[in-house]
């Protein structure tokens, strides 16, 4: 499994207005790209975009992938709401998308993901009967089951508190090797501990954030990771405060 | 256990409060008997009641049955097919509006005074609940897992099968309540238009003969009916509700 790069180039409308223009952003391939930017400003947009999911907004520009195939087949999505199905037990969760494609399921790879993610006795547990970290563990694991060159990640750890969050990203981390992963998150704290590159996305376009040299994911409580945190934090500010002017 | 004992407690308190209506306003038993009296008629018109009350449940059962059948089909109709939901969506919309009851007397006239007309009449009644309160759920399926089957590349007919026809439960429960509370109108409905069967024509014509007592036994065994359905209905959907959604089930 090799993600590929992914080039987003164009403007991003919403109807005839613009909401970010002269986009370039050239995502690398196997590689974590983090998208930071205002509430509204067209990063869920941007993701359903390259996922080939109806969208309010529409590019005018292109997606591509470095080797020149298609995206949409290639792709999966994992979103801050969980999405798991209410009625069904964490492994039928699991296994939802092969029965959707109408493709044999996996019972066995499905029961060694959720090993996996820390849930092997919980298979048979439905998403009510689950906590918030657990359900997102499980919506981990059908993600992966998905077993998708490309993996968008819409904000997908904000709604956990701070340990079990660095749990969860330490185990997407792990289990998304070789992947291209894309990640929208508002957490400066996150971005900088999971980013390989990172941008700030504005409706005048994209700016790269400037990262520690060490490789993700990085220690949070270190002093660089630290520094970096309050760099971007910083930055993100001077955007607020810039668009309010 | 506890819910069957506040039940009867309920039942003694209203038997009681009946009771005392009828001793302390002196109302003559032709216009408001006792319970004694019609408890007295319940048991002498034993038979006579038996007969009765099997022909009308029987038709509601069946009547039910089929609405039950038909809405759900329709439902899951509509929502495979986009063609279907242009044609059909807005005559559910207009049943809604107009009061089906309204075609018993024609339904009595093209089918008769006998079974069908009644079953007909108690599955129309049924049936435009049902198929709309399920449709409604289906088309409601939450835009994350519309996204879910999008990515899958699912076929409308697994989206349906697999996703909106569970998250769709709920709404079928929810006409199916509905219907319960409709079909006992529609027999007594039906019958009244014309019969020469059922509870509601034993209700017509103890009334018309002055037999207030046998008009009250058979007044009550019908509610007693549609209580048994309502309590059905809400066990089923306990049952379902657990099932579908776990023990702590605070979905809707
Ligand atoms: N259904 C819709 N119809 C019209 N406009 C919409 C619709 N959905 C979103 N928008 C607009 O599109 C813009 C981009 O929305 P989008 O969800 O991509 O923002 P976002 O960057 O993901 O924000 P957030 O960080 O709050 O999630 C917003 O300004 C929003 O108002
Ligand atoms: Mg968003």
């Amino acid at each position: 499994m090799t993600g590929p790069s992914i080039r987003i180039s164009g403007t991003l409308f919403s109807g005839q207005t613009p909401l970010i223009s002269g986009l370039d952003l050239m995502l690398p391939g196997e590689r974590w790209s983090v998208l930071l930017g205002q509430s509204g400003v067209g990063k869920t947009s941007l993701l359903r975009l390259i996922a080939g999911l109806p969208c309010a907004a529409h590019l005018e520009g292109q997606i591509t992938c470095g080797d020149g195939m298609l995206i949409a087949p290639r792709v999966t999505m994992m979103a801050q709401d969980d999405q798991l199905l209410p009625w069904a037990s964490a492994h039928d969760n699991v296994t939802i998308c092969s029965r959707l494609r109408g493709a044999p399921v996996q019972p066995n790879r499905a029961a060694a993901l959720l090993a996996k993610v820390g849930l092997s006795g919980l298979q048979h547990r439905k998403p009510t009967q689950m906590s918030a970290g657990q359900r997102q563990r499980v919506a981990l694991a059908r993600t992966l089951y998905e077993d998708r060159a490309i993996v968008l990640l819409d904000e997908p750890f904000s709604a956990l508190d701070a340990m079990t969050r660095q749990s969860v990203q330490d185990l997407a981390v792990n289990l998304l090797a070789n992947r291209t992963v894309v990640l929208i998150t508002h957490d400066p704290g996150e971005a900088i501990r999971l980013a390989d590159a990172a941008w700030m996305i504005t409706p005048s376009g994209s700016t790269q954030c400037d990262l520690p040299s060490s490789a993700m994911p990085r220690d949070a409580a270190a002093t660089e990771t630290l520094a970096a945190q309050a760099a971007l934090l910083h930055q993100m500010r001077g955007h607020i405060s810039g668009d309010a002017a | 256990m506890r819910r069957l004992l506040r039940g009867i407690t309920a039942f003694i308190v209203a038997l009681l409060v009946w009771q005392a209506i009828v001793s302390l306003s002196g109302v003559p038993r032709f216009i408001l008997p006792g319970p004694a009296v019609v408890a007295q008629a319940l048991w002498e018109n034993a038979a006579l009641i038996r007969d009765n009350a099997f022909w009308s449940a029987g038709n509601l059962a069946v009547g039910l049955g089929i609405g039950i059948i038909l809405g759900v089909e329709t439902a899951l109709l509509l929502a495979l097919s986009r063609r279907a939901r242009w044609l059909l969506r807005p005559m559910l919309v207009a049943a809604q509006a107009v009061p089906v009851f309204a075609l018993a007397p024609v339904i009595t006239l093209w089918l008769g005074y006998g079974m069908p007309s009644k079953i007909v009449t108690i599955a129309l009644v049924t049936y435009f609940p049902i198929a709309s309160a399920m449709f409604d759920r289906l088309m409601a399926l939450p835009a994350g897992l519309i996204d879910l089957s999008h990515l899958s590349g699912a076929s409308r007919w697994h989206e349906t099968l697999l996703l909106r026809l569970p998250y769709a439960v709920p709404g079928l429960l929810s006409g199916l309540r509905l219907a319960v509370v409709y079909a006992p109108l529609a027999v007594l409905i039906g019958e009244w238009v014309g019969s020469s069967q059922g509870l509601g024509h034993l209700i017509l014509m103890s009334n018309g003969r002055g037999q207030t007592g046998l008009m009250f036994a058979a007044l009550i065994v019908l509610a007693c009916l549609s209580l048994c359905l309502w309590l059905a209905v809400e066990a089923l959907s306990r049952a379902a509700t657990g099932r579908l959604y776990g023990d702590r089930s605070s979905f809707d």
